[in-house]
């Protein structure tokens, strides 16, 4: 399972942070969310969407055990974690994040909401994922 | 309290203090927030004759209760003042993501006191608000400094900034965030200048609590879903306002050459189908918007990145001014959002100086060898430089069409196309009555957005006027509302999100349970009070402000729309009609029933005071 990002067709709305935020947190605080736009302007003047690939390397550095895969997601578990920060730095793509009112890393865990509200088409799930779908 | 930040912030920035209060709780609850809040404390908090650019004026920033919320297009913020242009009152408003921080970080209201020693910026970062040393970004344009802004305190700040423009005191300078978005009309960036305020950096992480989450969620993914499905969606995201410019060039409405419209010019250079193939970089959206209606662009021939032309931009720079290129309406466009003033009357103004110029009204002397006619691109770009620096003829530029026309005489009021000071946005309006007069009763001069009647005048016909000022009036006070909510209109407007979500949204987000009815007549309460301001301001304020320049008399000598005219009887039947249905008196000024019934008691003794009624 993938989510496929198409960066050139952003427009930086930031309806993915918010959707994400209101789903896991039932928060209106788009500051933690698990995904993210790197905004680069004035020059060239294009966004960068930087979200997890699920590539699993979090749970190979995580010292608690704290980080599983389920059906190739790989999530938090908040009793384990000690928020020690280890797979933020570690972290090969640098989308774990922080929140100072959340005491966990912020992890994507492909709840796929924010693929259905972007309105640019700009986040999908990946080709494998719809063949699977159509077979 | 849910849906707001909760504190207002107030600087004196004389005194180098700054305080914060809570959000009174009776003011959100009649008047809303955004331009409802801006209204209320003018009129309230400003002295009667203070001097727009000296220490006595204030300017606040305001935002609605759905400003940064999980609404479409939530994202406005409005900023308000006793403009320097117009004398009146004056609110402009802008996208971005400037106001969705500040609602993060507690905020709904920074109100602007006095004027600091030195060139400052504010500081905002959650629960600190600082004032601090802006000289090392004095001087700068206004895309420069929030680069640098960015580089020095961190990209996830939110920037607003003035330029060159606000600082030399511009009348018409804006304020610029985000690259490209400006609250760009009525000099709010000169009166920011006349504080030495430079900019605002903002960074809130707090979210913003809500009435009914779930509520709130489902109205929303409805909202967005309807938006996606509508067969315009697609096409208004792409072309976002310059789409405008193909309706306005076939129908008659392109402003060309200072309104006179004496040529028909196809403008084939200024189209959005052009524009998109020659210098679109990329789709770019204020916060929550599904429409990105702006378009970001590079000019490979001179180099510069902006996010625009839009629409105005075109149809300003493009058809008064006559530039017929669109690359050389971007790099106009660029040189307006750097030095930080507004495109509309930067523009409308310059090609009032290119008839001025043509009439020999403005001598070649005068324009130190400037050959300033229509069309005249080297012209138009030395031209923007002297205004944003007051260097020579630029300075008289600077003040404004109204205020040129007035030391040159020589009928030239006749052709300066303002109302109460303000340039006219792009639309030529000799054929569509509505439309005029909308231009002629808009609150803050003419501006298009308060009233925008185009489609149904073009439905109705040029002649008639049946309905229309009943129309005007329900319009502008349906589209206030957008900017007491704090969310754009273009959702309503371009893909008729029904007004009625609105509604839901506000009352998800508040608790408030108001009807439309209840929000109708706080929208009718904030209009009746910006006119008051008017009235106690201007010493003659009446129907005299509310009438358009001659030019609208003229027969439209070519094209399209070529005959069509009005007359002044008809205007003035207008302005009867409109005055009756509003609860004014024959000289536009409220009668003290409709002040007393609209709970603006108060408002009475005061214009009683001034001999008004």
């Amino acid at each position: 399972m993938r989510l496929e990002v198409d960066s050139t067709k952003c427009t930086g709305c930031s309806i993915c942070q918010l959707i994400c935020v209101l789903h896991h947190f039932k928060e209106n605080n788009p500051k933690k969310a698990a995904i993210r736009i790197v905004r680069k302007f004035p020059v060239p003047g294009s966004f960068e969407i930087r979200v997890c690939n699920q590539c699993g390397h979090c749970e190979d550095v995580c010292p608690e055990e704290a980080i599983y895969n389920e059906e190739e997601v790989y999530k938090i578990d908040r009793e384990k974690c000690t928020n020690c920060g280890i797979c933020i730095e570690e972290c090969p793509t640098g989308t774990l994040f922080t929140h100072k009112e959340v005491d966990i890393p912020i992890k994507c865990d492909l709840c796929g909401e924010c693929i259905e509200y972007c309105p640019s088409g700009a986040l999908s799930w990946s080709k494998a994922e719809k063949e699977e779908a159509i077979k | 309290m849910n849906g707001y930040g909760g504190k207002v912030i107030r600087i004196n920035l004389s005194e180098s203090k700054v305080e914060k209060l809570d959000l009174n709780q009776k003011l959100a609850k009649e008047y809303i927030g955004g331009r409802g809040f801006i209204a209320k404390l003018l009129y309230d908090e400003l002295p009667s004759g203070i001097d727009p650019l000296g220490p006595e004026n204030k300017i606040v920033m305001a935002a609605g209760p759905l400003s940064g919320v999980f609404w479409p297009s939530a994202a406005k913020v409005v900023f308000g003042t006793k403009s320097p242009l117009t004398g009146g009152y004056a609110d402009s408003n802008m996208g971005g993501f400037l106001m969705s921080e500040m609602k993060y970080a507690g905020y709904d209201m920074v109100i602007f006191e006095g004027k600091a020693k030195n060139p400052c910026y504010i500081f905002i970062d959650d629960d600190l608000v600082e004032i601090r040393d802006a000289s090392k970004y004095w001087g700068k344009g206004t895309l420069d400094v929030e680069k640098k802004m960015k580089e020095d305190l961190g990209e996830e700040f939110q920037i607003a900034t003035i330029g060159p423009a606000g600082e030399n005191l511009v009348k018409y300078a804006n304020i610029c965030h985000d690259f490209g978005r400006q609250a760009g009309r009525c000099g709010m960036g000169a009166v920011f200048g006349s504080k030495k305020v430079k900019a605002i950096a903002v960074r809130g992480t707090k979210g913003i609590k809500i009435h009914n989450v779930e509520e709130l969620m489902n109205l929303s993914k409805l909202a967005l879903r309807y938006i996606m499905n509508h067969h315009y969606f697609k096409l208004f995201k792409m072309y976002g306002t310059t789409g405008s410019t193909d309706l306005s060039l076939e129908t008659g409405f392109f402003p060309t050459k200072n309104f006179r419209l004496d040529q028909y010019e196809k403008f084939e250079g200024l189209r959005p189908e052009l524009m998109r193939e020659r210098i679109w970089v990329s789709d770019k959206a204020c916060f929550a918007c599904p429409l990105s209606c702006a378009n970001y662009t590079h000019s490979k021939k001179y180099d510069v990145f902006v996010d625009g032309p839009e629409y105005e931009a075109i149809a300003m720079f493009g058809g008064s001014c006559f530039l017929r290129d669109i690359e050389e309406v971007q790099y106009a466009n660029y040189l307006c959002d750097n030095y930080g003033m507004d495109i509309i009357s930067t523009a409308g103004t310059i090609a009032f100086a290119m008839e001025c110029y043509e009439r020999g009204i403005i001598t070649k002397k005068e324009t130190e060898g400037i050959e300033l006619k229509f069309g005249n691109f080297d012209a138009a770009v030395k031209i923007i430089k002297k205004i944003a620096y007051k260097e020579g003829i630029g300075g008289l530029l600077s003040e404004g069409c109204r205020n040129m026309s007035e030391k040159l005489g020589k009928d030239s009021e006749k052709f300066a196309m303002h109302i109460k000071g303000l340039e006219f946005s792009a639309h030529e309006c000799r054929g569509l009555p509505a439309m005029l007069l909308s231009y002629m009763t808009s609150d803050i001069g003419a501006q298009h957005t308060r009233s925008w009647t185009i489609m149904q005048d073009l439905k109705l016909g040029g002649d008639s006027i049946e309905g229309r000022a009943k129309l005007v009036k329900e319009l502008q006070t349906l589209r206030p509302l957008m900017e007491m909510f704090g969310v754009c209109r273009f959702p309503w407007l371009e893909v008729k999100l029904d007004f009625e979500n609105y509604v839901k949204a506000f009352n998800a987000v508040t608790g408030f349970n108001y009807s439309k009815d209840d929000l109708f007549e706080i929208s009718e309460r904030v209009w009746t009070l910006t006119r008051a301001f008017w009235a106690r301001e201007v010493k003659d304020f009446g129907r005299k402000y509310d009438l358009p320049p001659e030019r609208v008399y003229e027969p439209v000598p070519a094209g399209v729309t070529k005959g069509m005219h009005l007359t002044k009887e008809k205007v003035n039947q207008y302005l009867d009609e409109y005055y009756e249905l509003r609860g004014w008196n024959s000289n536009g000024i409220p009668t003290e029933e409709k002040l007393k019934e609209l709970g603006l008691g108060y408002v009475v003794e005061d214009l009683k005071k001034f001999g008004k009624i």
